[in-house]
């Protein structure tokens, strides 16, 4: 197994840009919450040093497993070139949108059938062993990336809250505030937005849940604070801006699937044999490159969880 | 009256967006997904195009500028300049001539089948754009040249299916083309012609109408 440093990339390019970015966040952030403080008096917001704990810029991590040692994406496609509706249905729009979005205070519910639900606070889980996992990434367009995510497995946050017996799935659901997220004005999903993944996909060792990428914390507009990654699940199974994860019986219903019934799938595992209604699944365009390459099943992680899905017929549960 | 010198200035105009593509690819300013802006782009100008190629005869009846017909079929030229172009990036940056992958594209997916019908049905209009066709063909010719509402509405079948969710802008392009078909069927039902065969236009010029 291949494990790499993010190489590819010179500290030198990519460095300048996120303290760039974090000086603008918290430029930002100081300018809106001292609006705030004017208009509803949120002093101590200003003055808790948690609010000015996500300015605070690199993260602790170690080199994780499963790393590609492909060519990454470099970090400036993807901030500028990703789906995020509830920022805007355009691909090139939410790196401006989500450029003073707050991520504190920000928490995380787990509940559900557990015996130990809790609410876990933002910074209390940065605080967990972070590593780097250079994964790749198939948009169900139809475009791709390798991106190095920094995160943890979901499987050592599930472990804090004891899973009841009864727990079969796991159901994500992300922020619903129309204030900072002005797509959410708008009814093109059901808001807000929920995914869900089987058990044994949740607590498989690849699915991670992201608080950062290129060794600093998630840009906004790609999902901050805390998002999902499942490497041999089409993007759109990653769910971003994480508030709530809930243990449940029964598969939930994904937003997309709600959307689309026919086109978007529960399971949405990468497979180049089984075309999108509209649109082939058999090849990719990697951004950056010229040529479409063909695309992997399981993208490319079969050695790792097609034995999850054995004896199951992968068209029908699509 | 009709302006001097405008139709030099039109035709340089109708370049515009083709000349912006060239100025963003030449700076490397068409973001990540460069193959995708251009299809994109040249896609929504052929549809523009052939809504406003379709504006013309309404426009000249409600406006009274009679002297708009002599750019009608500049404009609907532009259209399938545009709508070539559309269909060579489609074929070589994204397809890169995979002619397997194509048919199964064109068959198999009904929104490139809407595509591909919308492209391949403006290929006799252009053909058939010459003064002397036009002659050659008499009244046959109009006739033909209808065919140019199945074109448009399978161009904007061809946006609307395309789009994952959002569908406000092809909705705009279908509200566009609703209320052009939709004058035409008003002045078909009056019992009026609804354009104006372009000979009339060749033998008087200058007349205005």
């Amino acid at each position: 197994m291949l494990i790499q440093r993010s190489s590819d990339v010179p500290g030198s390019e990519i460095t300048p840009k996120s303290l760039y970015m974090n000086r603008r966040s918290l430029l930002a952030g100081a300018a809106m919450l001292a609006g705030e403080a004017l208009v509803g008096g949120k002093l101590l917001d200003i003055i808790s040093p948690a609010t000015w704990a996500f300015a605070a810029t690199k993260l602790n991590y170690t080199a994780g497993p499963f790393g590609t040692n492909e060519k990454q994406t470099p970090l400036q496609d993807i901030t500028h070139y990703n789906n995020y509706y509830e920022f805007s249905t355009d691909k090139y729009e939410p790196a401006e949108l989500a450029k003073n979005f707050q991520t504190r205070p920000w928490t995380v519910r787990v509940e559900g059938l557990v015996n130990k639900p809790q609410t876990f606070d933002i910074d209390t889980l940065l605080k967990m062993p972070l590593e780097e996992r250079i994964y790749r990434m198939r948009c169900v367009e139809g475009w791709s990336m390798v991106i190095p995510w920094i995160g943890f497995p979901l499987k050592s946050l599930l472990d804090q809250v004891q899973l009841n017996s009864k727990a079969k799935f796991v159901e994500f659901t992300s922020l619903y505030d129309p204030k900072r997220f002005p797509g959410q004005n708008r009814n093109v999903l059901e808001w807000p937005y929920v995914e869900g993944l089987r058990m044994d996909e949740a607590m498989h060792p690849l699915t991670i849940l992201a608080v950062g990428l290129y060794s600093d914390v998630l840009p906004n507009q790609d999902g901050a604070p805390i998002r999902l990654v499942v490497p041999w699940k089409y993007g759109f199974k990653g769910i971003k801006a994480i508030v709530k994860i809930r243990l449940v019986e029964r598969q939930p219903v994904s937003t997309w699937t709600k959307a689309a019934p026919n086109e978007y799938g529960f399971y949405s595992n990468v497979n180049p044999n089984v075309d999108h209604p509209r649109w082939s699944q058999a090849k990719e365009r990697r951004i950056g490159e010229f040529f479409k390459r063909p695309t992997l099943m399981f993208n490319g992680y079969g050695d790792q969880v097609a034995s999850l899905y054995a004896g199951m017929d992968l068209k029908k549960n699509f | 009256m009709k302006p001097k010198y405008l139709k030099p200035i039109v035709f340089l105009a109708c370049l515009l967006p083709l000349g912006r593509l060239g100025w963003k690819a030449l700076n490397s300013a068409l973001g990540a997904n460069p193959i995708q802006v251009i299809t994109f782009s040249t896609g929504t100008w052929t549809l523009t195009f052939l809504l406003t190629t379709l504006s013309i005869t309404p426009l000249r009846k409600l406006t009274k500028l009679y002297w708009l017909i002599q750019y009608r079929r500049m404009l609907g030229l532009f259209a399938f300049f545009y709508g070539c172009l559309h269909f060579l990036t489609y074929v070589w940056l994204d397809q890169f001539f995979d002619l397997h992958s194509i048919y199964k594209d064109v068959w198999k997916r009904p929104f490139i089948t809407a595509g591909f019908t919308a492209f391949v049905l403006m290929i006799p209009l252009a053909v058939t754009s010459t003064q002397w066709a036009i002659r050659k063909l008499g009244k046959r010719w109009q006739a033909l040249h209808r065919l140019i509402y199945i074109s448009a509405v399978a161009g904007v079948v061809h946006y609307i299916w395309l789009v994952k969710k959002d569908v406000r802008t092809p909705v705009i392009y279908a509200i566009v083309l609703g209320t052009l078909l939709l004058y035409r069927i008003v002045v078909l039902l009056l019992g009026a012609s609804p354009s104006v065969v372009p000979l009339r236009v060749r033998r008087s010029p200058m007349s205005g109408d």
